[in-house]
């Protein structure tokens, strides 16, 4: 059921909170063990906030604009009392003293949290493999992977386990697996949605934001968490956003640009299937009255080697903070250092440790101009390019994923090839604009393709609504 | 081919990060490092000195807020979630040489 039909009938009494609650929890327990989309699922506690907002109705309470919505959450946002492990050894069993900013806003609101999902540890990966609990698996075939990091929350939705669900996108870790799992997964300008208790991965590209099965969910509950936060000293002090409204105005007279160097000939290792749809959503576009053209963003092809200095250098620093000490669990040795080195060496997977290790370098004397400086000049020259290709166009679009979902293990050997699944989708986060995947039908392979909408910052509007339009195409969210 | 990162400077990222890598280790992290290294080498080629570096997506400005004091988390909760506690403290193993 769409989450909008869920408020429509809990609020007027048609259904209880309790019983589509139960549902989802049923499907999971049908499923789960073969998705492994959670790392917890907390059945009793979402059971019982749904009892709370029953009672509410039969008070004759206001509700909440996700008045009885389950929704699953990322396990690197903060939930007070309830397990939160980033899928890393490193933080298994600790439970925050407090509630991330969007846990607060979703509690406000109605929502019902219906547990914790699966990730690349610390979101660091794009295919949810690089859990310490195990891979989660694509539920459109289990043995190609959701992408990832935010692999479980993607799969989560495409499974049924849940309407809606919260990611995280540092690189395109909501968008990539939106796109493998077949959902809508949306990037929000860099600030729209407060960071605070969002676990650091790279602070200047980490933004939380919503997967859901229609664009119209995912606009309702990207409306619910954003708006200023004075806890997060990078969030934009605006109202939040509103879209729902504006949804079905239609893109007539829309200029839009097709990143060339993103798609088609320009994308290097695109897949056949993917570059065809990106055509036929240049026609929907076309025939819904907009002017589609090639757009340049030369700076673009950089970005990933811009990224893989930037958010390793980032990461070395915030990763920093687990030692053992404070909270999590320690591996005790005869000093202080070897602790902390004992704790880190058994608490960090592999690819961690490649971040963390690069970022130290990145950073470290004699390398710190070549490397972290230079990438640093770099993201500026791809957002000046971004800035002129808006003088000319609304909205960009590019595949999201240059393939469709992979058979698990395919990657896991050489790091490079994995990063280069992030491509398309880098370049919004370094620019801090927001973008949108947007699933636009099949491969031959019957593995979900995801077209990216990006928009120019703080233009959510008008990305949602041309994700309205290529959505009512494709026959995905049936009104 | 010279590798862009040697084993000697892994190791030595390694231990400023804290981590203990095993000889085996030392060696895969070292090739898949250089790969990465190896790719970023296209950044050599722009000339960037004209441009400024961003480090964030917007200008930020220094935010304050007014010095009101809030809630604040209890010792206890912060200290349930610590690895080892005495006195209501971090307890941590010795730090000054002594055997």
């Amino acid at each position: 059921m769409k989450a909008t039909e869920i408020v429509e009938k809990v609020s007027s009494g048609e259904v209880s909170a309790r019983s589509i609650a139960e549902n989802y929890i049923e499907t999971i327990n049908e499923s789960e063990s073969d998705v492994n989309a959670f790392n917890l699922v907390t059945a009793e506690q979402a059971l019982m906030d749904a009892d709370e907002i029953d009672s509410k109705i039969a008070s004759g309470e206001t509700l909440g604009p996700l008045a009885g919505v389950p929704i699953s959450i990322k396990d690197n946002l903060c939930t007070r009392g309830v397990e939160t492990t980033c899928s890393s050894k490193i933080l298994e069993g600790w439970k925050p003293p407090y509630n991330a900013t969007v846990i607060e806003k979703l509690k406000e609101a109605g929502a019902i949290i219906i547990g914790k999902t699966n990730l690349d540890e610390f979101a660091m990966g794009s295919s949810t493999e690089n859990s310490a609990f195990g891979p989660t698996r694509n539920p459109h075939n289990l043995e190609l992977v959701p992408g990832g990091s935010s692999g479980g929350s993607a799969a989560a939705v495409a499974a049924g386990f849940s309407p809606l669900a919260l990611g995280s996108d540092t690189g395109g870790s909501i968008r990539q697996p939106a796109a493998l799992c077949g959902v809508v997964g949306v990037k929000p300008t860099y600030g729209r949605v407060s960071r605070y208790g969002l676990v650091a991965f790279a602070s200047s590209l980490d933004q939380v934001g919503p997967f859901a099965n229609t664009v119209s969910d995912a606009a309702l509950t990207l409306e619910v968490i954003s708006g200023h936060d004075p806890r997060d000293s990078t969030s934009i002090p605006e109202k939040p956003l509103e879209i729902s409204g504006f949804l079905n105005q239609g893109i007539e007279g829309m200029r839009i640009g097709v990143i060339e160097e993103l798609s088609g000939k320009g994308l290097e290792g695109i897949s056949p299937d993917v570059s065809s749809k990106v055509e036929e959503a240049i026609k929907v576009f076309s025939n819904a009255g907009a002017t589609v053209e090639s757009a340049s963003v030369p700076a673009s092809i950089y970005g990933l080697s811009a990224y893989y200095v930037i958010a390793p250098a980032e990461a070395s620093s915030n990763l920093a903070r687990y030692d053992g000490i404070r909270f999590g669990p320690r591996v005790e040795a005869s000093t202080t250092a070897e602790t902390m080195t004992a704790t880190r060496t058994k608490g960090f997977g592999d690819e961690v440790k490649r971040r963390i290790m690069l970022g130290t370098y990145a950073l470290s004397a004699g390398y710190y101009d070549a490397y972290y400086g230079k990438s640093q000049r770099v993201r500026t020259l791809i957002m000046n390019d971004f800035a002129k290709a808006y003088e000319k166009f609304d909205i960009l679009i590019s595949p999201t994923a240059p393939t469709t979902a992979f058979p698990l293990g395919d990657k896991t050997a050489d790091p490079m090839q994995m990063y280069l699944q992030d491509v398309c989708t880098i370049p919004s986060n370094l620019a801090g604009h927001p973008a949108m995947s947007v699933p636009f039908g099949f491969g031959e392979d019957g593995m979900p393709i995801g077209i990216q909408i990006l928009a120019p910052a703080m233009a959510e509007r008008e990305m949602f609504q041309a994700a309205k339009v290529l959505e009512s195409e494709s026959g995905n969210g049936i009104e | 081919m010279v590798q862009r990162i040697s084993r000697e400077e892994v190791a030595h990222v390694a231990r400023l990060a804290q981590l203990a890598l095993s000889e085996d280790e030392l060696d895969a992290f070292t090739s898949q490092l250089a790969a990465v290294l190896d790719h970023a080498a296209d950044l050599e080629a722009l000339n960037v000195d004209d441009v400024e570096p961003s480090t964030h997506p917007f200008p930020l400005k220094n935010v304050l807020r007014i010095d009101d004091p809030g809630e604040v988390f209890a010792i206890e909760e912060v200290i349930e979630v610590a690895p080892e506690v005495e006195e209501g403290q971090f307890r941590v193993p010795r730090i000054l040489g002594e055997s």
